[in-house]
């Protein structure tokens, strides 16, 4: 399996060019640019509609220096899988590996359907969810992926509510429940260990999926300098686990030699910002830090016990 | 406008897009505290962080929107931010 290594400097490739109109300390438009910088050139992406495609594509200008297409909301693993079909078809499949960047509405709500037909169908494609909790593009809307107390403009904070109440749906395992032989998790907190999954999941033979986190500072609410540092804080607390499974088995696990408390991260972001002043907050916390105590018990993420 | 078949645009166009003017605080960085780890390439979302063996690192200003995560990630304390001004 490849490794990526980031030479920095003047090397860099560039592929995700500047002029894109993602918010100043975009999370998103830090992981793209890795994940190109890491792909290199021979790559087809598929995005639906959501804010990479939003902010990368106003015609007739693109910020990609990769072939790019545009699906609808909910089909890129469909749109992916035809292009990987077609290439095959004509015999042309060394030419390009097949790539789809997804968000989280597109990729847990409205498109788990065509994600589940790819992977059941064995696709040689790499799918990449990033995650950044909602549905940033049309105004910070509850998606599945929203986590437990955060609060969005459906599931807002108020009198009678500590915002979203379900919990994160378990990408990673319905993925891996598919037979996907490469899965893993990543933080664009972690842009070299993020690099080094991409190539990972692109050099795999068959359907790859890798769900990232990126922060989106205008949704979360914190200041746009501290895009990396709250990403990174949501693994050190434990509510972002790093980990790879390789043909069904958990491997390379980031162990944490001391796992921070969920208000370390909790505190840093405006959507958290009524559990520290509501009456009940507290309770919603400690709920919080069960979540992150059941990741360090199944990940095994405490380096010492 | 005229829309050609597709929609197909041409690669890296957006680059005419001079997000510049966004800013309200730009970095400067202190050449003698850069330990040249790169995080400030690595994490800059608007690839306006570059380097050469000559001038060390330096800022795109034509695209810099002044978000902070280059000085916020410098592991040398050597970027910093200050208001524009114009
Ligand atoms: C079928 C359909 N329903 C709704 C929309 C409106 N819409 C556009 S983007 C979006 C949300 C995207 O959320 P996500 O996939 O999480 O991406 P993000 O904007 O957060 O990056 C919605 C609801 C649409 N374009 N198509
Ligand atoms: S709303 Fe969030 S995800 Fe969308 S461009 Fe802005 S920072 Fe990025
Ligand atoms: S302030 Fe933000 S946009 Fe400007 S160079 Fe630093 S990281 Fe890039
Ligand atoms: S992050 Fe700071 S120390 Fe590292 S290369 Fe950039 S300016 Fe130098
Ligand atoms: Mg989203």
């Amino acid at each position: 399996m490849g490794v990526y290594r980031f030479e920095g400097g003047d090397t860099v490739k560039n592929l995700f060019v500047s002029g894109h109109r993602a918010c100043a300390g975009c999370g998103m438009a830090i992981a793209v640019k890795l994940i190109l910088e890491a792909a290199g050139e021979d790559v087809i992406v598929v995005s639906p509609t959501g804010c990479l495609e939003i902010v990368s594509s106003p015609y007739p200008e693109t910020s990609w220096r990769v072939p790019w297409i545009h699906s609808l909301f909910e089909n890129a693993a469909s749109v992916a899988s035809g292009i990987e079909a077609g290439l095959k078809a004509l015999g042309r499949k060394h030419e390009a590996k097949v790539l789809a960047i997804a968000g989280d509405g597109a990729t847990a709500d409205i498109g788990m359907g065509p994600l589940s037909g790819m992977f059941e169908r064995g696709h040689d494609i790499t799918y990449i969810c990033y995650d950044n909790e909602a549905y940033m593009n049309t105004g910070v809307q509850r998606s599945s992926m929203t986590p437990p107390g955060a609060s969005a403009t459906t599931s807002p904070a108020g009198k009678v509510s500590f915002g979203e109440i379900h919990p994160k749906k378990d990408l990673a395992s319905i993925a891996v429940a598919h037979g996907v032989g490469y899965v893993a998790t990543a933080s664009v907190g972690y842009g070299l260990d993020l690099m080094r999954k991409v190539r990972r999941a692109i050099d795999h033979d068959g359907p790859s999926f890798i769900h990232l986190h990126t922060s989106c500072c205008t949704g979360w609410r914190h200041p746009s300098s501290k895009t990396i540092e709250i990403s990174r804080l949501a693994v050190l607390t434990g509510l972002w686990p790093l980990y790879e499974v390789v043909d069904g088995e958990i491997t390379d696990v980031k162990r944490l030699p001391k796992r921070l408390p969920v208000e370390d991260y909790l505190k840093t972001q405006g959507r958290f910002s009524h559990l520290f002043r509501m009456e009940g907050g507290e309770e919603i916390i400690r709920r919080i830090q069960a979540i992150a105590d059941a990741n360090a018990e199944r990940f095994g993420l405490d380096l010492e016990g | 406008m005229k829309l050609r078949i597709g929609a197909i645009a041409d690669p890296g166009t957006s680059i005419v897009n001079r997000t510049g003017g966004w800013r309200s605080e730009k970095p400067l960085i202190d050449h003698s505290l850069c330990i040249r780890c790169f995080n400030c390439i690595l994490y800059c979302p608007d690839s306006a962080v570059k380097y050469s063996e000559k001038e060390g690192i330096y800022f795109d200003y034509d695209f810099c929107k002044g978000c902070g995560i280059c000085a916020n990630e410098c592991s040398g304390r050597a970027i910093y931010m200050v208001m524009e001004e114009k």
